[in-house]
């Protein structure tokens, strides 16, 4: 009798096994994703070289930045290809078989498929993240490296709220990945830089409307110890990952509004 | 004669055009999409500039337009390989197309420009608009400009046809119908331009970044644009376009020529 | 009366659907404004099946038979009706239903393309929460019904139609539900296969009682397996009897085929309708209420050099393709 999480590490192992049935494609695959993560940060490197720095913030900083999202990323993005697909899985009729299954179509969806290569990403990202941690003064005391831990697991459930959303979208629209790409990949770029640095409108979107600055910038300023340019709280800086796993959570009802929405229509 | 010579070449240009016209959520989308980019990028080069009095090789008016050019055209550039051709790759069923009575090459060559040029249009045009209007984006810097950046655009195209046709055949040689363009396209992106200006990397950097052909997709016509290249050095560019245009093509041509060659050799 | 197996009263179903307008032109303005229609997938569907019935489900395509399979899975939510399968509302309970129920998509494979088939099965075990000695003792039962256990180690992607077809039957019948819909699970099979297969859901149905509901396009399927058959056209039942019944209503006709000695001859009998030839072979086609089968025999044997004849039903397309076109479908 299989428990939800011993079928995860079925679908794991068994979408492991069908990548590596093609070898030649995967080892592709993750290099161009290191490649597409280490251009833009080229781009960081090459505006810090003609810059010097950005408002008060080092490069040491900003890659401390851009380097933890992109690792919590990088998690969801391995996990949650799958609601990518909706669409696909819609047009196709794979999503009928997945609801003629006894069991959650979330599950099945984050089942379907381990997307190796995004370790690509993961790479990138952690070699950034820890290259940033050899210039950087961080004091890390036992509450701040838990709170680096919440970070990176609060943001990836997070993003992986924002990959329901897509999945969620494609009930209503055939093409709508782009649209949320604005969020995810958007997210990203933006949450590359500290949030202090974008205008007030901006900010607001990101804090508010979308947390990805709660799973980002906030507890960042903290972990670096540094005061919010912004004036928030310490507390809040520390509190503010939850906001991001209340997204998840958030995102998975509007996922069974969207199921119900696809289940009268059919379409 | 010409029009029968013709034909098959402007129907797949027209099927892909409608094809591509049908999804309308995605142009809707691809539209809010680039302008939440741009918006982030100018929040961020701003960002920038603020940081610093010295003087740049390119001021932040022109940084701002030539971010939302980028965000405009950004469909044309070569960042993936035709993906009907990847799902022949996928299915086995690409070793139809040799069976077609048309110059494969030639063939390709349009359906991939109407895969170029199609969702951009869409985007395209009401993106300026709104950037121009809105977002603080500069006109063309005089009539003359409006003129060779259009040609350089046309130039643009062009060859980021030709680097998508290249792409496209790199698929042939593997099954997943993935590859190179995995890598490649990262690559592009950036040499092109569409990270950061390329007037903005390092000085040592330039003159690799001017040699290379994929300043003429993005960089070259943008800095025609706003007059960043005078109109009197806008020769160079299209003779700069005109040479990699001619070199992709045959190359194209060459790369397609084997991989039909294996592709028979192998019986599909 | 039992109480039924499966239950469908008054089911109702509408879709909107989205016009495309034709031409470049057309497609530009689609982008601006689209114009919706609604068709109605089902309307007012009824009927009832008995536990171990096997009942064949057919109608030209689009007239709602994938419908009434998604509403009786629980994939779709009608607009109206009651609906019950082995005493659960479908859509209410998908989950309980879909651990009782079996589909198989001829054209769609629910195994995983680039994996030896065993271990789709092993997966399926763990998704269906299959204990694992139920489950071994499913498996051989139907590999061994079905000769599946020289495929194991193959992957699917590599599996002819015949045996990827066998395989997604045992897949949809591991959890041993006791409601099995097949789509067109002969669909581009070579004969052989389609004897196999065939010959596999009789006995599923005989042997283990479950309740098999098919639709198909082959008309030897349903002679072969089904005893009653449900006829569906622009969402409504237009038929739901026994074959002979169906047979019976839709023509009285019976078929004269007929072996000449000479092939020169022309067979002309006032009670006989000429269909087609062939050589040596005449189809004629008469109607056993007019003239007496035997006393037409005896009239053309007498009258003409005879090799050899029958009388024959006519085959089910064309009982179907009268019907079709009494309701004017197509």
């Amino acid at each position: 009798m299989a428990n939800p999480l011993a079928l995860y590490t079925h679908y794991v192992s068994i979408s492991l096994r069908s990548q590596m049935q093609y070898r030649v494609s995967f080892i592709l695959g993750t290099m161009g994703q290191l490649l597409g993560t280490a251009v833009e940060f080229i781009g960081i490197l090459a505006l810090f070289d003609r810059f010097g720095s950005l408002s008060q913030w080092s490069l040491a900083e900003v890659a401390f930045f851009y380097g933890l999202v992109n690792v919590a990323f990088a998690v969801t993005d391995m996990l949650s290809r799958g609601f990518d697909h909706v669409g696909d899985l819609v047009r196709t009729g794979e999503f009928d078989r997945m609801l003629l299954r006894p069991r959650s179509t979330v599950l099945q969806l984050i089942g379907q498929e381990f997307t190796l290569k995004r370790f690509g990403r993961f790479f990138q990202g952690g070699g950034v993240l820890l290259w940033s941690t050899l210039y950087l003064d961080i004091a890390w005391s036992p509450a701040v490296v838990a709170l680096t831990a919440v970070t990176v697991i609060c943001g990836a459930c997070f993003f992986l709220g924002l990959f329901i959303n897509i999945g969620t979208l494609s009930f209503w629209t055939t093409e709508t990945l782009e649209l949320m790409n604005v969020l995810t990949y958007g997210g990203i770029e933006a949450s590359k830089y500290p949030l202090a640095i974008y205008r007030t409108w901006f900010r607001r979107f990101f804090t508010m409307v979308i947390p990805m600055g709660c799973v980002t910038y906030f507890p960042i300023l903290a972990i670096l110890g540094r005061p919010d340019p912004l004036g928030t709280s310490l507390a809040f800086q520390y509190t503010a990952p939850f906001f991001g796993l209340l997204y998840f959570v958030l995102s998975l009802f509007i996922w069974r509004l969207g199921l119900r929405h696809y289940r009268s229509t059919g379409s | 004669m010409i029009q029968s010579f013709v034909l098959p070449y402007t129907a797949v240009l027209s099927a892909r055009f409608r094809m591509i016209l049908q999804y309308r959520a995605a142009a809707i989308a691809g539209f809010v999409t680039q302008i939440g980019w741009g918006a982030i990028r100018v929040m961020a080069m701003e960002a920038f500039y603020r940081s610093t009095n010295a003087p740049q090789p390119m001021n932040l008016e022109d940084v701002v337009t030539y971010v939302w050019l980028g965000q405009a055209l950004l469909g044309l550039l070569p960042w993936n390989p035709d993906t009907e051709v990847r799902t022949m790759v996928r299915s086995g069923t690409v070793a139809y197309e040799l069976v077609r009575p048309v110059n494969l090459y030639a063939y390709w060559f349009s359906r991939s420009l109407a895969f170029r040029i199609a969702p951009t249009l869409m985007r395209s045009i009401p993106l300026a608009l709104l950037a121009l209007l809105f977002f603080g984006m500069q006109p063309p810097a005089s009539p003359e400009a409006l003129v060779v950046w259009l040609a350089a655009t046309l130039g643009a195209v062009l060859l980021s046809t030709a680097l998508t046709v290249i792409l496209t055949i790199t698929l042939m040689w593997t099954i997943s119908g993935e590859g190179v363009a995995l890598l490649v396209s990262p690559v592009i992106y950036i040499l092109a331009g569409m990270v950061i200006p390329l007037p903005l990397f390092p000085d040592w950097a330039q003159f690799a970044l001017e040699i290379l052909p994929f300043r003429g997709i993005c960089d070259a016509p943008f800095r025609l644009y706003m007059g960043h290249i005078p109109i009197t050095e806008a020769w160079t560019v299209l003779l700069h376009q005109l040479i990699w245009i001619i070199v992709l093509v045959a190359f194209g041509a060459w790369l397609l020529s084997k991989a039909t060659r294996r592709l028979v050799i192998q019986g599909g | 009366m039992p109480v039924p197996h499966i239950l469908v009263e008054n089911i109702v179903k509408t879709f909107r659907i989205a016009q495309r307008r034709s031409g470049l032109w057309g497609a530009f303005q689609g982008v601006l404004r689209r114009e919706y229609r609604t068709i109605k997938a089902l309307d007012r569907v009824s009927f009832e099946l008995a536990q171990g019935e096997l009942v064949g489900y057919i109608g030209p395509n689009g007239a709602g038979k994938s419908t009434t399979v998604k509403v009786l899975s629980g994939i779709l939510v009608p607009d109206s009706g009651r609906c019950e399968v082995d005493g659960r509302v479908p859509w209410r309970n998908r989950i309980a239903n879909a651990a009782n129920i079996g589909v198989v998509f001829g054209q769609r494979t629910q195994l995983w393309w680039d994996l030896p088939v065993i271990e789709s099965f092993d997966l399926l075990r763990d998704i269906y929460r299959i204990g694992s000695g139920e489950y071994e003792r499913a498996r051989d039962e139907l590999a061994a019904l079905m000769d599946l256990e020289p495929l194991y180690d193959i992957p699917v992607r590599q599996l002819s139609l015949g045996q990827r077809m066998r395989c997604d039957l045992a897949a949809a019948l591991l959890h041993a539900p006791s409601v099995l819909f097949l789509d067109e699970p002969t669909i581009g099979l070579d004969a052989v296969s389609k004897l196999a297969v065939r010959d596999f859901i009789k006995r599923l149905n005989r042997e283990r009682g479950v309740t098999v509901v098919l639709t198909t396009h082959d008309m030897d399927d349903i002679e072969a397996l089904c005893e009653r058959v449900m006829v569906i056209g622009h969402g409504s039942i237009l038929s739901d009897s026994t074959l002979d019944d169906l047979r019976a209503r839709v023509t009285r006709e019976r078929r004269l085929i007929i072996d000449l000695l000479d092939d020169g001859q022309a067979i002309e009998d006032p009670d006989v309708d000429f269909i087609s030839r062939s050589g040596n072979r005449v189809h004629l086609q008469f109607d056993p209420d007019r003239v007496q089968t035997a006393a037409l025999i005896s009239r053309i044997t007498a009258k003409y050099a005879i090799k050899d004849l029958y009388v024959e039903n006519p085959p089910i397309e064309e009982i179907i393709s009268r019907l079709y076109d009494e309701h004017e479908l197509r």
